[in-house]
């Protein structure tokens, strides 16, 4: 019901911005937008790609548009839903290049998605700046594709930030070396699991329990039952969005006895808090941010005021903040000729609500791998190069 | 369905010819829908070529197309295999494994085959990832390739040509016959002595061939690969209902099916998003109530009651 409200409006949105497109054809900007609106990541994509894009489009034309070169630039968004469809999305991809012809593209939602189409918005010239799109292969993929960008981390960084987590834990005697750890048996699940079963090897611990379940299952109680019984008081779980709620729920009926609960994606939501309140209090998820940054609240205010929504704490902020890079960078190169445009992305360092944020070889370390939900708020605390890390607390207990 | 002759055969060379010509002509946002076009018209004329004379309705092509793909993907990614080796590789894995099941299962019949190889796909897929989990440990399947568009389908081009000079060869031979009257009645088959296990299991093996071949093919062109989302059950209605909206009867029929409903099918997508799949069952309710042996078959019938008006 709320997601049909907003995807109408959105539709809305659209329809305004074309037809205004048709009055005043010469001073526009056309950007181009594909993300799922349906199918398996849509959940994620109308959590933190879509709200942001509108805000983006409607807080620039608020202010009357794009200043390129002087000449002030309303933008015109052109949407499309992939259906979380790789066929799908590389198709409307060479719809945008092609036939509507967008001056440049908003990066898609999903590592897959990203990869699948570097190569077409490479053959336009189009910079990509991707956010959700974390893959240990960013060097190979971004000689290959000059055009992309990479803002959100690596695997290894998030699972290094959790090791860090268990490592301080168990120096200050709240566990001890027993991790159980859980994975959801997808490519991002597989690949964090992979990466951690090395690193937290490598750090003395001994995973006791470690098993993956299928994606889409509806059933985690024997998983949670069998890291019950596994004794540890660490829990890691590399999960994704329907099963980091279903194994929080399971935490809260089997009152799973840890002081170390982390489930990665989807974590860091506004509705796993208003799902489960304060009984998930100082449960760990990837992602975080720093709420007590003037920029950052000043950004969730107007988020939830434009969308309607609560921004989520984690990469709500870095894909507002990539939108952000374009336009700086759109401006500061005065031109809509993408390459100069990419390659002033290159050399140069952008004032976002994540601060200042420079690339590295196409690559900004500037992001949040781990945060906490303390009292009612999911904050960042362990993450590069950013500020406002706060100490880790133990989690005691499943009450409200 | 009655033995294709020379004439069509060499009509259906020089189409593939001009066909061949395509990328020289259009952009590249029509070039993007050509690969389409010749992926669904390599996977529905390898389907028509079992499931046109046999009658059995076969769902199972997402999964072969996901067991090309996926192979591709982890030979490339994690053993550094060239693509080429992989897709060979993949065909021939595609073909024993559509022998195994169409050993297992090609007893059954009517819609009892049509639930397991729609459930087929679902299974492959859990399998996939269950082994990728366990043993593999993959860290996301690239597939890193200087392929453009064009020369997918140029290799897709020459895969259709092929499944369509198969098909060829197959209907006029004794197998063929004997499809044809396994077709109109399986009994009557037994009866007169053809082996109907084995003709069904061997054209059901060549379906599997092919679109784990397609299935490599296509891989490039995602770059990257993930069991959940390479097997698609879409694919698989998209097939039948090409091959259907064609007509089954004739080899060269799904290709009049997949060019109009592809090009229909864009154009609701891109006018009517959320309304898709409506369309997509109107398609359905259209051939079956209007078109049960598809355009082609409805322009023979016409044409055979003009005959007979004028005649």
């Amino acid at each position: 019901m709320i997601r049909g409200t907003i995807s109408s409006l959105a539709a809305a949105a659209v329809f305004t911005a074309v037809s205004m497109g048709a009055a005043q054809s010469a001073e526009t900007v056309k950007i181009g937008a594909i993300a799922p609106k349906t199918g398996p990541l849509a959940g994620g994509a109308t959590v933190t790609q879509w709200p942001n894009v509108r805000l983006w489009v409607e807080r620039v034309n608020a202010e009357g548009g794009l200043d390129v070169g002087g000449d002030r630039m309303l933008i015109e968004l052109i949407e499309y839903d992939d259906k979380t469809n790789p066929g799908e999305h590389i198709k409307l991809a060479q719809r945008l290049a092609e036939r509507d012809k967008v001056d440049f593209v908003v990066a898609p939602y999903g590592t897959g998605f990203n990869i699948a189409t570097a190569p077409i918005y490479g053959r336009y010239g189009y910079p990509m700046i991707a956010v959700s799109a974390i893959t240990d292969k960013m060097e190979e993929l971004t000689t290959r594709y000059p055009n992309l960008f990479f803002t959100l981390g690596t695997t290894t960084a998030f699972v290094e930030g959790v090791k860090e987590i268990l490592v301080e834990k168990r120096d200050a005697g709240v566990i001890g070396d027993e991790i159980a750890m859980v994975n959801v048996a997808d490519a991002f699940g597989i690949e964090l699991s992979d990466v951690a079963r090395e690193l937290f090897t490598e750090a003395g611990f001994e995973l006791v329990y470690d098993k993956s379940y299928p994606l889409g299952t509806p059933d985690l109680s024997p998983v949670m039952k069998g890291a019950k019984d596994s004794g540890a008081k660490a829990f890691v779980a590399w999960s994704y969005p329907p099963d980091s709620f279903g194994l929080a729920e399971q935490a809260i009926i089997e009152n799973l006895d840890v002081a170390v609960y982390y489930s990665a994606v989807a974590t860091s939501f506004p509705s796993f808090s208003e799902a489960y309140g304060g009984k998930i209090d100082n449960v760990l998820g990837a992602g975080g941010t720093n709420v007590d940054d003037p920029r950052i609240a000043e950004y969730r205010k107007a988020h939830e005021e434009v969308t309607g929504k609560v921004a989520d704490y984690w990469a709500s902020a870095n894909t507002y903040a990539a939108l952000q890079i374009l336009q700086q960078a759109i401006e500061g190169a005065g031109t809509l000729d993408r390459d100069a445009v990419t390659q002033y992305i290159k050399d140069n360092s952008f004032d976002t609500v994540m601060g200042d944020l420079a690339f590295e070889n196409n690559v900004s370390h500037t992001f949040w791998s781990v945060g906490q939900w303390q009292d009612g708020v999911f904050r960042g605390v362990k993450g590069s190069k950013v500020e406002g890390a706060v100490p880790v607390r133990v989690k005691d207990g499943w009450a409200e | 369905m009655k033995p294709p002759g020379h004439p069509e055969l060499i009509l259906a060379a020089a189409a593939a010819v001009a066909a061949a010509f395509l990328p020289m002509v259009v952009n590249n946002y029509w070039l993007g829908i050509g690969v389409d076009a010749m992926m669904y018209v390599a996977l529905a004329t390898s389907w028509a070529l079992f499931s046109g004379p046999t009658r059995h309705i076969s769902l199972a092509t997402g999964a072969f197309f996901g067991v090309g793909g996926f192979l591709v993907g982890t030979g490339m990614s994690d053993h550094q295999a060239p693509f080429w080796a992989m897709a060979a590789l993949s065909a021939f894995v595609g073909a024993i494994l559509a022998a195994l099941i169409g050993i297992a299962t090609l007893r059954l019949s009517g819609v009892y085959f049509v639930i397991f190889t729609l459930g087929l796909a679902e299974m492959i897929r859990n399998l996939v990832s269950w082994v990728q989990n366990n043993f593999l440990g993959s860290r996301g399947l690239y597939v890193l390739t200087d392929f453009r568009d064009q020369h997918l389908y140029w290799m897709l081009l020459a895969v259709a040509s092929s499944v369509y000079l198969l098909g060829w060869i197959v209907n006029r031979s004794r197998l063929g016959f004997a499809l044809r009257v396994i077709g109109d009645d399986e009994t009557v088959a037994r009866h007169v002595g053809i082996d109907t296990a084995a003709a069904k299991v061997i054209l059901f093996t060549t379906t599997g061939f092919f679109a784990s071949l397609v299935g490599a093919i296509i891989a490039p062109r995602w770059s990257y690969i993930e069991p959940n989302q390479v097997f698609s059950p879409q694919l698989s209605f998209f097939v039948v209902i090409m091959a259907l909206l064609g007509g089954a009867g004739r080899l060269w029929a799904p290709i009049v099916g997949v060019i109009p409903f592809l090009l229909i099918w864009n154009w609701v997508d891109a006018s009517f998003p959320k309304q898709s799949i409506l369309f997509l069952g109107l398609a359905f309710l259209l051939i079956v109530y209007v078109l049960p042996n598809g355009f082609v078959g409805r322009i023979e019938q016409l044409r055979d009651r003009m005959r007979g008006a004028g005649g």
